[in-house]
């Protein structure tokens, strides 16, 4: 006799907690082939909100972390989606009705980048900075910084990867994100989201939103709280809208990247999101 | 006669050998601009200097095809050591005619002569020389082997600092490989005009940068214009219109706007050099710095003091012609920003604060503001929060270090910061929690070309000087960006129109990606930063 | 010109230091002053060199730099004939022009001192009344290496010649060894050693040797220690150590002084020494002071410049200005 399954409930996270949207709206995810998979949480405006001020909470913790401990914690979440790969093969598998080979190739890439990026976290300042030789009597270094806050709208097409690749690149340096799922394979993040909770991202570093990126992104750009937008997967949504709406506080704003190459992993998309400080200071032995 | 009045010592005007009338740089030379052409005067005495040309739209279409025309053609095929060369060229002309560049620009601009010549114009020498050095490097600039430039850079630049502003834009532009067309402030145009002749003493050739004159309209026309990259030093306001403008283009931009710089001093700090970095601060150039420390924290064991003795330093500042070489506080650059600085210090004394002059005589001509200090200043107050962009001070204070961040921080703004302390450990602590791109401990306002510049937050984005300046003026080769740029295109952009780049790899080069429409009016005022 | 009697200056030390003059005491105060930032001092020094002292103004600081001047002479080698020849230029710095005022003192070595008075004569007296004082330099100058008693027995003689100023040097190694209590008594025995049969005392420069002090913390708690412990002028050097007198030290001493009148209401003099030698570098030292502490230092009991060969270059430029052509060294007097 077959064992009934228990089906999980989806929902949004945000500052380390599951909840459901505020708005009890919901939308049904189907599997490639159209069947019920799920009902995923759809994230409303105040969701975004909320969101927003669990990140801004979290940042001065996570960047004020050591680079070390960054790493550490990056390398963490590698270890446990290694533990739970089948999981996430099986639901990428149904959810883009690839392959098993393919899910699994996938989920290999993107546990490969958290530890690609889980290097960084303790190097990327000595490659972005610098020891300026200027003319006078000083002491003279630029080091880059995390931006903040950094509001994501995750690559559309990919269920697990292009999610790993646009968020991992902004936590290095010590940002906090909000990350706005695929709308298509929102099951993904959200387990990824299980993860994080149960590894040693401290609550609100990252906060995944499910739903409509054509509904939430527009309250993520113009949010004054937010101080960058990546739209790396905001292609087919009236992005330039996006960016216009966040120069009102002149966030930093990466524009949409698409195919294969989309979020590619490099140093540019961790530097991307940081701020170069310079420090001087006087320098004399009188 | 008392000693310290010293004789009138101005510097000799002799030097200085004008055109009545200038018209704008385009394609290596001086040609008359389309638009009403305007005066420009020395906000000393309101006296005109010469008439300069004004380019309407289609001379900045003109402009940019110039520069479209030397950097496809010429700029781009030179090795990196010749173009190398023409900026070590440019740096020791600018070293050679450095007298007559710095009376044209205290008397175009009204900052003082000791200012411009000991620090403007030095500068602007030294930023054509450090990135003169850099062209034939650019392997090492951080982006990878073979990068590659971006294009044409459509430049705006501020009246507070018009030649070394110049300096900041050129020199990495070109170095980088592009070839430029720069718009000074519509009420500084004058020391532009002098290095656009020694462009043509330095044999630059033509159309590798391109001046055009002109108010905000033009402004706004080169960012709309058909370039690759857009650099803006200027007020918050107008870097928030050019943000909106570009938004859709794959036009890249650096934004380098304003700032409310918190200058925290600790009840530790070395406190004569404070005083001096706290006036240095703020009364440098007039205040009109987009980095002045506006807002002095003072820890408040130590306030009474310290206003104190700031008050007995400003009564020694000496105000007046901006040619005397004694001057330490020039005019005030045009009737419009003295405007300006008086009405948000009308609201600074509505709002409760108490206002403090030094006791100097304004001269009768001119524009004029003697320097002035709020104390009782609250985080609440205008005075506190807004850019005054003048010599006028807004004294807060603190208790803990905690605290001194915490009021730094609270604002928009994120360009600069000022910590004064005897206590390193604490220097490095409260520079690191400062939100700014530039940090002085126990010094204020100092700049070199090998220091990369600029801001958080709503200072702007993108840096000037060192490594991180040249960054800002090149593209990776074969980027990873620009091939999803193409996808983009492709998938998004309605009606994409391409330019084959020069360099060798001409696919890699992201084409302008159109915007659907225009919602902004953007760079309609040529405000400074 | 009359140093302040040492009763009030110990009285005043003690109020403003709540203690007894004890290594510990004096330690908790020096060190509880704000420190200097070398860098931010030297680049105020530099831009206070940049005035531009022209015409009318310049003609007012040649002859203020003259009349501040404390002529100096103090080699191995001195004798009563150069003393003389030195009074002579003092008193007629510039014999083509006899409405050259004439300098502050002459500076000498403590045997020197009867020489030095009798070639004044008539004209030994206050320069704040136009006279020209005796300085003389004691407490085993310039080294200060020796006993208390040696310094005070060298003080006291030098004062019973006639000496107006006596120039003393501090035990730099007792300050460097922190032994701030040790140095104070110094300089308030040696203050105790200027004082006269008839009451009145001698005017104490205190000479800090700032090139053997090194750092500018060390500069100003010396500065300060010196003033509490009763100098009337406080000295940047003997002459004999390199660096001497430098911009940034003069204009460092000169904030004390500042402060400490702004705290007591007592103004101090300042006494830059060595190392001076061009009108333009001397017009920069009266910017300082008249910028820092205010033109009212600029006279002789509060400033004075310690130098020999600045008079003549002094000479030149006054000669430039009033004839409109360039003087030549043939044209002023050797001393």
């Amino acid at each position: 006799m077959s064992r009934l399954t228990v089906p999980k409930t989806y929902k949004l996270f945000i500052g380390g907690a599951f909840p459901r949207s505020e708005s009890g709206r919901t939308y049904e995810v189907t599997s490639a082939s159209g069947g019920f998979l799920a009902n995923a949480a759809k994230a409303s405006r105040k969701d975004a909100r909320d969101a927003v001020v669990a990140a801004r909470g979290a940042v001065a913790g996570w960047a004020g972390a050591t680079a070390y401990n960054r790493g550490q914690v990056l390398y963490r979440i590698a270890e446990l989606l290694e533990g739970r790969r089948a999981q996430f093969v099986a639901e990428i598998e149904e959810a883009e009705g690839v392959s098993r080979a393919a899910a699994g190739a996938q989920v290999d890439e993107a546990i490969d980048r958290w530890v690609w990026y889980a290097g960084w976290a303790d190097k990327f300042a000595q490659v972005a900075g610098n020891a300026n030789p200027v003319a006078g009597p000083y002491f003279n270094l630029s080091v880059p910084e995390p931006t903040g806050v950094v509001a994501i709208v995750a690559p559309q097409d990919s269920a697990l990867l292009g999610l790993v690749s646009a968020v991992a690149p902004a936590l290095v340096a010590g940002n906090a994100v909000v990350v706005v799922a695929s709308e298509r394979f929102p099951l993904s993040a959200i387990s990824l989201a299980e993860v994080l909770a149960t590894s040693d991202v401290p609550k609100g570093v990252v906060n995944v939103l499910t739903g409509s990126p054509a509904e939430i992104a527009p309250w993520l750009a113009s949010h004054a709280d937010v101080n960058a937008l990546d739209l790396v997967g905001a292609g087919a949504l009236d992005w330039i809208d996006l960016e216009i709406a966040a120069a009102d506080t002149l966030k930093r704003v990466h524009r949409p990247e698409q195919g294969a190459d989309a979020a590619a992993p490099s140093l540019e998309r961790i530097v991307g999101f940081t701020e170069t400080k310079t420090v001087w200071h006087t320098k004399s032995l009188r | 006669m008392s000693f310290l009045e010293y004789a009138p010592a101005p510097e000799s005007r002799a030097i200085l050998s004008l055109r009545d009338r200038y018209g704008l740089f385009i394609d290596g030379e001086f040609v008359d601009g389309r638009g009403t052409p305007f005066q420009t005067i020395s906000p000393a005495n309101e006296e005109r200097i010469a008439e300069i040309a004004s380019a309407n739209a289609e001379d900045v279409a003109d402009a940019v095809a110039a520069a479209r025309r030397a950097y496809e053609r010429v700029w781009s095929k030179m090795s990196g050591r010749d173009r190398g060369k023409y900026l070590f060229r440019i740096a020791r002309l600018v070293q050679e005619r450095a007298r007559e560049l710095a009376v044209a620009e205290s008397l175009d601009n009204g900052k003082p002569i000791k200012e411009s010549r000991d620090v403007d114009v030095p500068l602007v020498a030294a930023w054509f020389f450090y990135y003169a050095g850099w062209a034939d490097k650019l392997d090492h600039a951080g982006l990878g082997a073979d990068p590659r430039a971006l294009g044409v850079a459509g430049q705006v630049i501020p009246w507070n600092f018009p030649l070394l502003m110049l300096a900041w834009k050129i020199a990495p532009a070109l170095a980088a490989g592009n070839t430029v067309v720069l718009k000074p402030a519509e009420t500084t145009p004058l020391t532009a005009l002098l290095f656009a002749e020694i462009l043509q003493q330095a044999e630059l050739p033509a159309g590798v940068v391109n001046i055009v004159t002109g108010a905000g309209e033009t402004g706004a026309a080169l960012v709309a214009a058909d370039v690759d990259k857009v650099a803006f030093t200027g007020s918050t306001g107008v870097g928030r219109a050019i943000a909106k403008q570009v938004a859709g283009t794959q036009k890249k931009v650096t934004l380098e706007l304003g700032g409310k710089a918190a200058n925290i001093v600790f009840d530790d700090a070395p406190i004569d050099q404070a005083i001096e970095g706290i006036v240095n601060g703020i009364f440098f150039n007039q205040g009109h710095v987009c980095c002045a420390g506006s807002r002095l924290l003072v820890q408040e064991s130590i306030h009474d003091e310290v206003v104190d003795r700031l008050k007995q330093r400003l009564s020694t500042l000496r105000l007046g012609d901006p040619l005397d070489k004694n001057t330490d506080i020039g005019a005030i650059n045009s009737a419009a920003q003295l405007a300006r600085i008086r009405e948000l210090s009308d609201v600074g004394v509505a709002e409760g604060a108490e206002r403090w002059s030094a006791p100097c005589e304004l001269p009768a001509e001119g524009f004029w503001f003697a320097p002035t200090i709020f104390t009782g200043v609250e985080t609440s107050h205008r005075i506190a929060r807004e850019e005054v962009f003048g010599p006028v001070l807004s004294v807060l204070s603190f208790r803990t270090p905690q605290e001194a961040i915490a009021k730094a921080n609270n604002t928009p703004y994120g360009l600069s910061a000022g910590i004064w302390s005897d206590k390193g450990s604490r220097i490095l602590a409260v520079a690191d929690q400062l939100r700014a791109g530039v940090i002085w401990a126990n010094t204020f306002n100092r700049f070199d070309p090998a220091s990369p510049f600029g801001g958080y937050k709503e200072s702007g984005y993108g840096r000037e000087g060192g490594r991180h300046g040249l960054g800002a003026y090149l593209a990776p080769a074969a980027s990873r960006s620009a091939r999803a740029a193409r996808a983009v295109e492709a998938s998004a952009a309605p009606a994409a129109k391409t330019r084959p780049a020069a360099k060798a790899d001409a696919e890699a080069k992201p084409a302008p990606a159109k915007r659907s429409r225009r919602t902004s009016k953007s760079a309609e005022k040529g405000a400074a930063k | 010109m009359t140093g302040t009697t040492l009763v009030t200056a110990r009285e005043r030390a003690l109020a403003v230091l709540g203690g007894d003059p004890d290594d510990a005491t004096l330690r908790r105060y020096l060190h509880g002053i704000p420190g200097v930032d070398a860098v931010g001092l030297e680049q105020r020094a530099a831009a206070l060199g940049t005035r531009s002292v022209k015409t009318s103004s310049k003609a007012w600081a040649l002859d203020r730099i003259i009349s501040l001047i404390d002529l100096t002479t103090l080699e191995g080698a001195d004798t009563p004939g150069k003393v003389r020849s030195l009074v002579a230029k003092a008193q007629n710095p510039d014999p083509a022009d006899p409405a050259t005022p004439r300098v502050a003192a002459v500076c000498v070595y403590g045997d020197m001192v009867p020489y030095a008075v009798e070639a004044l004569g008539a004209a030994h007296g206050d320069p704040d009344d136009g006279g020209i004082s005796v300085a003389a330099v004691a407490t085993a100058f310039p080294s200060g290496r020796s006993s208390l008693d040696i310094k005070l027995a060298d003080t006291a003689e030098a004062v019973a010649a006639g000496a107006d100023e006596i120039d003393m040097v501090i035990d730099r190694g007792a300050f460097l060894a922190g032994r701030y209590g040790l140095v104070f008594d110094q300089i308030a025995a040696v203050k105790d050693a200027c004082r006269r049969p008839d009451g009145t005392s001698a005017s104490l420069k205190v000479i800090l040797e700032t090139g053997e002090l090194v750092t500018y913390d060390n500069v100003r708690r010396a500065s300060w220690l010196s003033i509490l412990a009763g100098g009337d002028f406080i000295k940047t050097s003997t002459g004999k150590v390199q660096p001497a007198a430098t911009l940034p030290v003069t204009l460092l001493m000169l904030e004390v002084v500042r402060d400490w009148h702004r705290l007591t209401g007592h103004k101090v003099g300042v006494k830059p020494a060595g190392g001076i030698r061009t009108s333009k570098d001397a017009i920069k030292y009266l910017v300082t002071v008249a910028e820092t502490v205010g033109e009212e230092w600029l006279v002789p009991h509060l400033f004075r410049f310690g130098a020999s060969s600045l008079l003549n270059d002094v000479l030149l430029q006054r000669q430039k200005l009033a004839s409109g052509h360039y003087s030549g060294a043939d044209y002023v007097t050797i001393d």
